[in-house]
């Protein structure tokens, strides 16, 4: 087996044990991108000579003897919204072309305190907003499956990358489903930690109340690896959970699920979901019972307002947050040839610098708070989030887990929704309560929808601080899987 | 009728300081008026006795100790500016011609 195709977590032991060295992994997997990102266009930046340096660095420091975790000299691809001070940081916007953040996030600074080797920074929707990758500025990214569909978003480079073997690990940001719902259609495996959980220093915010950083991996073990990696509390993010990270690791070693409570969301299902991916999802249920655990239906009726709610809210969250780039600190200036005023500047820097769902989505939010809509829609919305919060709260009285499908369709095609707002929205629709209650969720692949062939991911939802019970249901649902498919479902997946 | 007229986007584009083009007016009070009669489902909950959330946690404020700590250079702060001058960020007239 080539280098590419071994685990983080195969990777990490064998850069341990001196049988490769980082530099030989990192070349293996840069040769990788550069053979097939003609294909994928995962990534809007790779810098072969900064990545074998970072690799060249962590061999040096394993030779000196430094302890370092299971993941040093394992590559990962990075999504272009965290900074990184030896790559440039865009969010693929035209706004920030270019620019290089004189400061590392947090989360870049713990993969590389861990070891991990960052091969180059992954495409995604424009600033995170997005379930396709095709609000990109640089161009949309192909889902390996089928270069016609699209690898989900707003994480799509880094579920394409993974999906690719261009990567082992890449890390993603979940604000309304941006790394569940990629994972689900590239057939990987993507975690939203509880919210809090990752911090958010140097994540360049989307809607800082919902925005979570996760990671994304070709088994549930390397997810928690990576998970626990680069989570934990964070003194320069003041919304970071100060308590231990969950169990995570161990959680996926163990993947039991025997007498274990399982809740499947009534309202997630039939109507609107791609037959295919009811099937798949009909036999995990199956699946979970036949191992042991105790299956119910549990509804949560406030969940079809979710949506909307979401869409009130984050879009709030982005026309303040966005109203950063003002073309006079950093990034692009339109317009300043000596008569304009700054006003004049930053708006037409705005208009050229923003793509249509960014504007869409900056205007929709600040219609949603004037004054006079304010208490009808982004005051409803806070309180259909604490009605949405609150069945949550009962259903876990009831059960450990919730578990959905994670998206109602396969992969759509490339242009398919990219001008109908409200249908691309519809991507996110089971998605989003978990965002809404800042609770740990995971999406697992389990299976090809009949139709087209293509992955279909389980979603198990988990209160705060219940991640590990997220993997905890993943790994034996991989498990139990792959002994029946004789391998991973990627192993199905086309050659590139 | 509609949820919003092309005049309130009109003036939705220049608080938001976007400066919008006819055709896209046209285009994003078509879209607009879509997304927001359909997020006014929110209304259908019945919500008058729940309080908001504008988190998923509770939160408390979060004080560091007041202390000196290293923070960027002048020229790391003006490293991705637009314009400089003297070390400062340079920008366009804030004022009118008038002022």
């Amino acid at each position: 087996m080539s280098l590419i195709q071994k685990s983080a977590a195969e990777l990490g032991a064998l850069v341990a044990a001196g049988e490769v060295s980082a530099v030989e992994v990192a070349e293996a997997h840069l040769d990788r991108i550069a053979e097939v990102e003609p294909k994928i266009n995962a990534f809007l930046h790779v810098d072969r000579e900064v990545t074998l340096g970072q690799a060249r660095a962590v061999d040096e420091r394993l030779r000196s003897g430094e302890r370092l975790g299971p993941l040093a000299g394992v590559p990962i691809a990075h999504k272009d919204i965290f900074t990184t001070r030896d790559m440039p940081t865009t969010a693929a916007s035209r706004i920030l072309e270019g620019w290089r953040p004189p400061y590392d996030a947090t989360v870049t600074r713990r993969l590389r305190e861990a070891g991990l080797v960052i091969l180059g920074k992954t495409n995604l929707d424009e600033f995170a907003m997005g379930s396709s990758t095709e609000n990109s500025a640089y161009g949309p990214t192909r889902n390996p499956w089928d270069l016609d569909k699209i690898p989900g978003g707003s994480s799509g480079g880094s579920s394409a990358a993974v999906a690719a073997y261009q990567a082992p690990l890449s890390t993603g940001t979940d604000t309304g489903g941006s790394i569940r719902q990629p994972a689900a259609v590239t057939g990987i495996v993507g975690m939203k930690p509880t919210y809090g959980g990752s911090s958010r220093y140097g994540l360049i915010a989307f809607a800082s109340s919902l925005d979570t950083p996760g990671p994304f991996a070709r088994n549930v073990l390397d997810a928690a690896l990576l998970h626990e990696a680069f989570s934990g509390h964070d003194p320069l993010d003041s919304t970071s959970i100060d308590a231990p990270v969950p169990s995570v690791v161990e959680a996926a070693r163990q993947g039991d699920v025997a007498g274990l409570r399982v809740g499947v969301v009534k309202e997630f299902g039939g109507e609107g979901f791609q037959p295919g991916v009811q099937a798949r999802f009909n036999e995990a249920v199956a699946l979970l019972e036949s191992l042991g655990a105790k299956v119910v239906e549990i509804s949560c009726p406030s969940f079809a307002t979710a949506l909307p709610a979401y869409y009130l809210i984050a879009p709030s969250e982005c026309s303040s947050n966005l109203a950063r780039f003002d073309a006079m600190r950093y990034g692009l200036r339109v317009g300043d040839d000596g008569t304009r005023s700054a006003e004049e500047v930053m708006a037409l820097t705005r208009a050229a610098g923003f793509g249509p769902e960014v504007k869409r989505r900056i205007m929709l939010g600040t219609y949603a708070l004037s004054s006079g809509y304010y208490d009808a829609y982004y005051g409803q919305a806070q309180k259909v989030r604490t009605v949405i919060a609150r069945e949550f709260e009962a259903a876990y009285h009831q059960v450990d887990v919730l578990i959905s499908p994670t998206t109602p369709t396969t992969a759509f095609p490339i242009g398919e929704r990219a001008d109908d707002p409200m249908a691309m929205y519809l991507a996110d629709l089971c998605t989003i309560p978990s965002n809404l209650a800042g609770n740990a969720a995971i999406s697992v692949p389990c299976g090809l929808a009949d139709e087209d062939g293509l992955p279909v991911g389980l979603q198990i939802m988990a209160p705060v601080l219940g991640d590990d019970r997220c993997y905890r249901v993943a790994a034996a649902v991989e498990k139990a899987l792959e002994s029946r498919w004789g391998g991973p479902l990627l192993k199905e997946a086309p050659a590139l | 009728m509609s949820a919003i007229t092309r005049d309130e986007v009109a003036h939705l584009a220049r608080l938001s300081r976007l400066a919008l083009t006819d055709d896209e007016l046209d285009h994003y009070a078509t879209q607009l008026d879509a997304i927001i009669e359909s997020v006014a489902k929110v209304a259908e909950v019945a919500a008058e006795d729940v309080p908001p959330s504008s988190h998923a946690l509770p939160l408390t404020n979060v004080f560091r100790a007041d202390e000196v700590r290293q923070s960027l250079t002048p020229e790391q702060a003006l490293s991705g500016a637009p314009a400089v001058e003297d070390d400062r960020f340079r920008v366009p007239r804030i004022l009118g011609e008038e002022a």
